[in-house]
């Protein structure tokens, strides 16, 4: 196209924007002429202005013409125009529905065309645009394309990419049903290219259905095994730099992650097989120098290193990895030291590789020190937060401290919340947490959240045997001749509360304290200045000698007149109150502090939210470990274990952090200090319920144990396991656990395994439908004395859920016939998380049901059937959800074959949402 | 893979691909904020980094810049392949392509990279299988398709000319099929 080439050249050679803008303008009446003009064009021509057109769009003007003469192109059966055509409806395609309507038929056209080019065309453009008007009108059409026996290999791996496309923008138009076997065995398709493309379907199939696609496990490690164990040539064009299909094995071990570790022995073992020969196969002499070479090779360990982190089963294999990490820590290649540290971090939460992972603690704190690159010093700090315990936090938290002098300003806060939870998790003494607080603020008190702050005050005021230091530190840090606001505030909260305890020493006497905050006063903000105020008022209930500087202070115009309404007021009646209140009344009124209830850690709340929902990752139970880990709170050291039995759930928490209210709303503006700062909005601390909708997790943990649940249910049986881990590093002698269940409803068998304590299996059998949960109680000797502790377990009725896909018709017929008044359950409660459509859903899927679309004329809600399968008979529900979002209340409507069933439901599932 | 953009040095934009919906605004808020981010990165530097809650892949050839965003969970190092075979795909195609080849066949490069990458996922890692769809199609052309070479209005050497590749083995010269 000479006239594409010399327009291009024309833009090329512009001076200026502006003379850009008017060649561009030339051309665009220029084609507007030519398109509008009588004399018909030939295909050539609309094709090079067409084309034009797209060239000014990706320029980045705007185009708002030429999308008939693109879709004319469509028709055409010149291969160029039509690809032509195709591009710029693939770039530039708005939902006009006339245009769409027109470009679905010029679609429909090519793929029954038997033209494996103009297929692939057709193909390209659908998973090119995805919409869900396309998906509407191809998703019932594709499926057929993909698996049908003449269909070409290039046709084939253009549909499952297509169809992959569809599936993400409209899950619930995209149906494999019927198709699914076939579609698994792709995977054993000859052609390489077939598999890679298919391979991406199924694995983003399996994600969403892992038991339909089950027997996608055993294909693929057999084709692995194949392709581990060939010879660098014998895969010809799909051996990239003497890796063979780099891209196909990264995608192979990508899909065995959605699946826990394979049942069958045979399978597994090859599977181990291929993971140890991949991991071998890092230690043989590179076949090749070239980057390309060894780029392939280490995608493929990594994603072999993640699947292995995945299973978190295998100690030899976790162990082996943390040593190949270990080695690339240190490698020239800065990108493998990145993605060394990034996958270390998950291998830290192991239990197998923790330890090992310690070993590299050096490295990792060199690495925070000398990599020039910001993004590996912050992969290098999140390893050091991941590795840290009890035995090296000390070291850990004093190289964060002295990296958060020099850090990037990008990850200054995170750092500091950080270092903060790091502080508060592993203090063994007080002293020392204070101290590392304190330095926070000094270091990059900007960077210092409310939360960290509040937290210091409420540890504080929960210890008394720190108390006394936090006072002496922090009036010493308050010498210096500027300091940070924060640090102003920490003094005069802690002053004003346990100022007493340091005037006994003349160099900190009452009236040294009070002219040293007063000196920082007037540089202060205004909810600082509030702060003070209350502080001055305490002091004055403390120090009876300091009331008249006070009164002076207070009654100055600068107080009792300022015009600020906040200050004035409390100047004022700080007053009032000092003058007129005995001390009896004063004493009462300013008493120091009660504890604070032991909730989960603002701050850590805050890091989880920072991270956003997207932390809520694919394996719950590793997150959960995680998080978990992090939970337990300093504060709580002093409990007994069942006042800790309700530390917030660690996962349900984390899907809870979009929908809760931020954390800061609840706690007032630093000059109401004087209430409970630390007050959030409801956790729900009910262990057993957060297993309503999902089946792996924490159950419990305190600072001794922590039970994990991952659990799986087919028809009436249910299979549970119990990872019991010991936190300290004694032993527990004489560990049991005894499982029972109330009324005749559930089987349950506890098998112990022999010797280990770790983890314990649950067989269970659903009887009839129940009510009541079945209990686990453990006892445990911890140096000396015994634990004792009983929980419930997370088995619901719902669990027993099969899923129910039915059309909007069946649906409400259904509902009719469940018209019997006892066999409704309804209830009308109040949003407990913020109301986000997607997490709905997920709860919603999570209980069990099936989720149908499109049923309720009301979009806003949510419609699931499902059948509850008992040995003694099956239940058949139904469920809407009504979300008012104005009200912030739900209506939850239950209706089931049985009358216990949907109350039951009804009650489990008003604690969800 | 959510999108892949090719921009040169200056931060022209010289190829957008994008898998997921987003708004043309969105799009350029993107772009803007990316080849910014990528820009101002030593040449040293690691070639991946996080951005908003994706990971960024990115590896300069010649002039140009190839940068995908990839989910959390994908993979950096084979992702840093696909730009490479991307790259040796152009080259095998242009013979020796350099970032003018793009500029002036950009509906080229597309359509090479629907062949390999579909729906932001490998279609066909075989080099020879996505050089054959691509030749086949040219062939079926009425007249051959000419591939506009170095006009002459930019003639002046610069980073435009020069080859994105310098891996390529001395021994094997590729010949411009033109």
């Amino acid at each position: 196209m000479r006239g594409l080439a010399v327009f291009i050249s024309d833009i090329r050679n512009c001076k200026s924007k502006e003379a850009e803008i008017k060649r561009i303008n030339k051309e665009l009446a220029n084609i507007r002429s030519k398109f509008k003009g009588d004399k018909a064009l030939d295909g050539y021509s609309k094709k090079k202005y067409v084309c034009k057109l797209l060239f000014i769009f990706l320029l980045g003007h705007d185009i708002d013409f030429g999308h008939m003469e693109a879709v004319n192109l469509l028709s055409s059966n010149k291969y160029t125009e039509k690809q032509i055509g195709y591009l710029f409806i693939s770039v530039l395609v708005n939902s006009n529905s006339e245009l769409i309507r027109l470009i679905n038929n010029a679609i429909k056209n090519d793929l029954s065309s038997r033209n494996p080019t103009f297929m692939c065309l057709a193909l390209h453009c659908i998973a090119n645009v995805g919409s869900r008007e396309m998906a509407e009108a191809f998703a019932g059409e594709i499926p057929r394309i993909l698996v049908a026996g003449d269909t070409m290999d290039s046709v084939k791996q253009s549909a499952a990419l297509c169809l992959l496309r569809l599936y993400k923008t409209s899950p619930d138009l995209v149906l494999m049903g019927e198709w699914t076997s076939r579609v698994v065995h792709l995977l054993n398709d000859q052609h390489m290219g077939v598999v890679t493309a298919a391979i991406s379907l199924i694995t983003c199939l399996s994600q969403k259905n892992p038991d339909e696609f089950k027997t996608c496990v055993s294909l693929a490690v057999s084709r692995l095994s194949r392709i581990v164990s060939s010879a660098s040539t014998d895969l010809q064009d799909y051996t990239y730099y003497f890796v063979p299909a780099p891209w196909l094995s990264c995608k192979l071990l990508r899909l065995l992650q959605c699946y826990p570790p394979p049942e069958d022995g045979a399978v597994k073992g090859r599977l181990v097989e291929c993971l140890e020969t991949i991991l071998n196969k890092a230690q043989e002499p590179p076949k090749s120098k070239k980057v390309q070479h060894s780029n392939a090779k280490n995608a493929i360990l990594f994603e072999a290193i993640s699947l292995i982190i995945h299973y978190d089963s295998e100690p030899n294999l976790l162990v082996r990895a943390c040593n190949q990490l270990g080695q690339f820590l240190q490698h020239r290649e800065t990108n493998l030291r990145y993605l060394a540290l990034e996958s270390m971090c998950t291998l830290a939460s192991s239990e197998f590789s923790h330890e090992a992972v310690k070993t590299h603690i050096e490295t990792v704190i060199n690495a925070l020190k000398t990599e020039r690159d910001v993004s590996v010093r912050q992969r290098a700090a999140d390893l050091l937060y991941a590795m840290c315990d009890r035995s090296n936090a000390k070291q850990i938290v004093a190289e964060m401290l002295s990296y958060l002098e020099t850090a990037d300003y990008s990850i200054r806060e995170e750092m500091v919340l950080k270092v903060a939870i790091l502080a508060e998790k592993y203090a063994v003494d007080y002293s020392w947490y204070v101290d590392t607080i304190l330095n926070l603020i000094r270091i990059a008190g900007d960077y210092v959240s409310e939360e960290v702050w509040y937290r210091v005050i409420q540890i504080v005021i929960n210890r008394d045997d720190v108390q006394g230091y936090a006072a002496k530190t922090v009036f010493e840090a308050l010498q210096a001749p500027a300091c940070h606001e924060n640090m102003v505030k920490v003094g005069g909260y802690i002053l004003g509360e346990f100022g007493n305890l340091i005037a006994g020493d003349p160099r900190s006497s009452p009236l040294v304290q009070f002219n040293l905050l007063h000196s920082k006063f007037h540089l202060c903000s205004v909810p600082t200045r509030a702060l003070l105020l209350s502080a001055y008022i305490k002091f004055i209930n403390l120090f009876p000698e300091t009331k008249s500087t006070i009164q002076e202070v207070l009654r100055s115009d600068s107080q009792i007149r300022n015009s600020d309404v906040e200050l004035q007021q409390r100047a004022v009646e700080y007053l009032k109150l000092s003058s007129i209140a005995s001390t009896d009344v004063l004493a009462t009124v300013l008493e120091e502090m009660p504890p604070f209830p032991e909730r989960e850690s603002s701050i850590l709340a805050k890091l989880k939210k920072k991270k956003g929902p997207g932390a809520v990752s694919v394996n719950e139970l590793e997150e959960g470990k995680r998080e978990g880990g992090e939970l337990n709170g300093g504060g709580e050291r002093g409990g007994d274990s069942s006042a800790i039995a309700s530390t917030p759930s660690p996962s349900a928490d984390l899907l809870g952090l979009r929908a809760g209210p931020p954390v800061t709303a609840a706690a007032p503006s630093a000059g109401s200090l004087l209430v409970d700062v630390f007050s959030e909005a409801g956790v729900n601390d009910d262990g057993f319920l957060r297993f309503v909708c999902k089946n792996n997790g924490v159950l419990f943990e305190n600072q001794l144990l922590q039970i994990g649940i991952k659990s799986e249910y087919r028809q009436n049986l249910g299979r549970m396991y119990l990872f019991y881990g010991n936190k300290t590093s004694v032993q527990f002698v004489t560990f049991t656990t005894t499982v029972t269940c109330p009324g005749d409803t559930l089987v349950l068998e506890p098998l112990i395994e022999g010797g280990a304590q770790v983890q314990q299996v649950i067989n269970i059998e659903c009887l009839t439908d129940f009510s009541d949960a079945p209990l686990l109680n453990i006892k445990f000797r911890y140096g000396g004395a015994l634990q004792n502790l009983t929980l419930k377990l997370p088995v619901t009725i719902n669990k027993f859920f099969q899923p129910t896909e039915m059309a909007s018709h069946d649906f409400f017929q259904r509902w009719k016939q469940l018209s019997l008044p006892q066999q409704e359950a309804q209830k009308i409660f109040k949003a407990n998380h913020a109301m986000d459509t997607e997490v709905l859903k997920a709860k919603l899927l999570g209980l069990g049901m099936a989720l149908l679309e499109n049923v309720d004329p009301n979009p806003e809600n949510f419609v699931c059937a499902g059948v509850i399968q008992t040995k003694a008979q099956q239940v058949g529900s139904l469920l809407r959800l009504e979300p008012n979002a104005q009200a912030q209340m739900y209506r939850l409507t239950v209706r089931s074959s049985k009358d216990t069933v949907s109350k039951r439901l009804c009650e489990l599932l008003a604690e969800q949402f | 893979m959510q999108f892949m953009l090719l921009f040169s040095r200056q931060g022209k934009l010289r190829l957008q691909k994008w898998y997921v919906p987003l708004s043309d605004k969105e799009k350029k808020k993107i772009t803007r904020e990316l080849v910014q981010t990528v820009l101002a990165r030593k040449p040293k530097m690691c070639s991946f980094l996080e951005w908003r809650d994706l990971k960024i892949v990115y590896k300069r050839y010649a002039s140009l810049y190839f940068c995908c965003a990839i989910e959390d969970q994908d993979n950096e190092l084979i992702t840093l392949e696909i730009i490479h075979r991307y790259v040796e795909l152009l080259d095998k195609y242009f013979g020796s392509v350099c970032e003018l080849d793009i500029i002036f066949n950009f509906e080229k490069a597309y359509f090479i990279l629907d062949e390999f990458l579909l729906g932001g996922e490998a279609q066909e890692t075989s080099k020879k299988n996505v050089l054959k769809a691509i030749e086949q199609a040219d062939l079926l052309q009425e007249v051959r398709h000419m591939k506009q070479r170095l006009p002459a209005a930019s003639s002046r050497r610069s980073d435009l000319h020069k080859p994105l590749r310098d891996d390529r083995p001395k021994h094997t010269h590729t010949q411009p099929d033109h």
